[in-house]
């Protein structure tokens, strides 16, 4: 989950590739060990993937595009993600995604300028009984606070 | 001395981890079980006295000491607990019991005992049982399961696929992550016990990417599975079935059957029109089985306790019982497995207390963002299929979210719409513009605009009528039924919130 903004290889991607192409619908797993290894989905591994699927460079856009895990840039060192469904919304989520994007002078989806930390909204992590909830670099988080939350990024 | 610790998410979120270390470093024998499903208590630590499980809630590293000297002050024995012993655990009679990941604490706990009833029988009888059971969906839609699979079964094809839909997107649920990550074997057994009843060789679990730590529990499960011959040459025996976890991307509408199949197949996440079933035309244009994974790990105890037992719980044609999930705004939130029929209300007041807040519960949502609000007038309202069809409602995957008096109940019928608008897949216009001007309309609403209300109602008809599948279909209950008991909130010009 923590990215790490190794320049992507083209021997790499293309193990990568190799490794998932046995499965039966690879394309998914093969966008997920990408965005393992390089912290997004790189541009320049799109003409490998479309070559390797047989399939155009318009339809795997459409692919990466429509899923809202994958990104095209690294996420910043640390990525927050607060839930912003129901559940939470009835233990004052709203409030506190205010309060933490106002401590840190973001918006969502937003990247601190330092690259320290970048906010997401997520849409339920299944805590929905100690909420409102969060994921700090995937780790799950219940019965947050903005501070707390805004602390364990700071570092 | 043994001691339990969750390693539930939702233990974990609240310090379980460090309170498990800690255990570890003063000499404790540390088994990270599932969660009991009392989410209040959690972490909700146990230690064996006497033979009997007592627990200490709300466990931090400063009560460990005191835990294991016996000085610290306990809740008695966990299953004596009113919330736990009230409950009728079917589905998950192993969750928070056992180690996950030990096979052996399975098997001592019924585990298997349904595949060792089901490897024996003939593939017709295997799904007569299921259909006999009364089981239906419990993802939603409560189609009946033993029918899905009898239409799977009669394909004639040379592949045929088990597909688990593990992507619980809606806000209040957690069953499906519980189940896996308290007793993944459960719904490996009932996976393979499908594979046996209609012709499949090969499963997967399409488990949410906001899950890793279920992915984790999963994956180790199958893996000991396949050690162990409950995968692969199943128990020995002539019978194949193996299974992969799959993980999603974050995308709401990969609930929807075909819409996650298509995501199976490393395509956009698009609903796919139906026919053709996903039954006959499903993974790669192959008979498939798409059920809940809540539907999938009730099929071992319906085989281990046969399907007259099961259906000897429930009410009407909802038979069996739910795991029902309480959340929200409440004082004992968490996981009640009952029979269908229990009213809502006892579900709201007497089983979880009411709010955490302590103020009026103004209404609870049932059924996750697609689900309605229901105020107090309703809950005299059986948690059963057909009652809350009724009622105006549904039961989805039985998420019970309470709100109290505080909740802006245009601003929820706002949320709704929105959501929709964010995770609309875009085939079908009345979900994809439908949604955008949805919220348009509640803004204009909310601005004391009262003529745009018989717009908004006219809106949600050609939505509920015109989407393709439930994510356009189903908003409007939100919407409508925050509408309909709280006309008060939908005129006049609203000065909070905005």
């Amino acid at each position: 989950m923590t990215a790490t903004a190794a320049p992507p290889d083209s021997a790499e991607i293309a193990a990568i590739i190799l490794k998932n192409m046995p499965l039966e619908g690879p394309l998914l797993p093969i966008l997920h060990d990408m965005q393992a290894n390089f912290g997004c989905v790189p541009d320049a591994a799109r003409p490998q993937i479309a070559d390797a699927l047989n399939i155009t460079e318009a339809e795997l856009h459409g692919v990466i595009s429509f899923y809202h895990d994958f990104r095209r840039e690294p996420a910043g060192k640390h990525v927050l993600k607060i839930c912003r469904a129901e559940a939470c919304q009835a233990m004052g989520a709203n409030d506190l995604s205010d309060k933490v994007l106002e401590l840190l002078g973001l918006d969502w989806h937003g990247t601190s300028s330092d690259g320290r930390v970048t906010v997401e909204p997520v849409y339920c992590l299944g805590l929905c009984a100690c909420g409102p909830a969060a994921m700090v670099n995937g780790k799950v988080r219940g019965r947050v606070s903005a501070d707390a939350l805004v602390q364990e990024v700071s570092a | 001395m043994k001691v339990w610790v969750p390693r539930d998410a939702a233990a974990k979120a609240l310090g379980a981890d460090a309170v498990a270390d800690a255990f570890k470093a003063a000499g404790a024998e540390v088994v990270r079980n599932g969660s009991r499903g009392m989410i209040w208590l959690e972490p909700l630590v146990e230690v064996e006295r006497d033979g009997v499980r007592v627990g200490y809630g709300n466990a931090t590293v400063e009560d460990v000491a005191a835990i294991l000297e016996g000085s610290a002050e306990t809740l008695g024995p966990v299953e004596e607990i009113p919330f736990f012993a009230k409950q009728n655990r079917l589905t998950f009679q192993r969750c928070g019991v056992i180690d996950p990941l030990s096979l052996e604490d399975y098997e001592a706990h019924g585990g298997l005992a349904g595949l060792r009833r089901a490897i024996d029988m003939e593939a017709a009888d295997i799904v007569a049982e299921v259909t006999e059971s009364g089981l239906r969906g419990r993802g939603g839609a409560g189609f009946p399961t033993g029918i899905k699979w009898e239409t799977v079964r009669k394909a004639d094809a040379p592949q045929k696929y088990i597909v688990c839909n593990a992507d619980e997107g809606d806000s209040g649920t957690f069953a499906d992550r519980m189940i896996m990550e308290g007793d993944p074997f459960c719904l490996i057994e009932g996976m393979v016990i499908a594979g046996l009843g209609v012709g499949a060789t090969k499963g997967y679990i399409y488990l949410r990417s906001e899950y890793p730590d279920a992915i984790e529990v999963m994956n180790a499960a199958i893996e000991i599975a396949r050690q162990n011959n409950v995968l692969g040459r199943v128990l020995q025996s002539s019978h194949e079935f193996d299974l992969e976890v799959r993980v999603g991307a974050g995308a709401y509408v990969c609930g929807e059957e075909t819409s996650l199949l298509n995501s199976l197949e490393g395509k956009r996440g698009i609903v796919r029109a139906k026919p053709p079933l996903p039954a006959l035309e499903g993974f790669l244009g192959r008979p498939t089985v798409v059920n809940n994974v809540i539907s999938l790990a009730t099929v071992p105890v319906i085989f281990e306790k046969g399907a007259a037992h099961y259906a000897s719980f429930g009410l009407g044609r909802s038979k069996g019982t739910m795991p029902i999930q309480i959340a929200g705004n409440v004082k004992y939130g968490g996981l009640f497995e009952t029979a269908f029929g229990m009213p809502l209300g006892e579900l709201v007041n007497d089983i979880a207390g009411g709010t955490i807040t302590g103020r009026p519960v103004k209404a609870v949502q049932v059924g996750g963002p697609l689900g309605a609000y229901f105020a107090p007038e309703k809950f005299d309202t059986p948690f059963a299929y057909e009652p809350f069809d009724g009622a105006g409602g549904l039961i989805g995957h039985a998420g019970v979210v309470l709100f109290d008096d505080s909740a802006d109940m245009l601003g929820m019928a706002r949320f709704a719409m929105e959501f929709c608008a964010v995770e609309s897949c875009g085939k079908c216009t009345p979900c994809r513009i439908g949604a955008v001007r949805g919220v348009e309309t509640i803004d204009r609403i909310g601005r004391g605009d009262a003529s745009a209300i018989p717009l908004l109602v006219d809106l949600c008809e050609t939505m509920k009528d015109g989407s393709l599948c439930a994510l356009g279909g189903f908003t409007p209950y939100p919407v409508m039924s925050a509408l309909e008991q709280f006309p008060e909130e939908f005129t006049g010009v609203r000065e909070a919130a905005e």
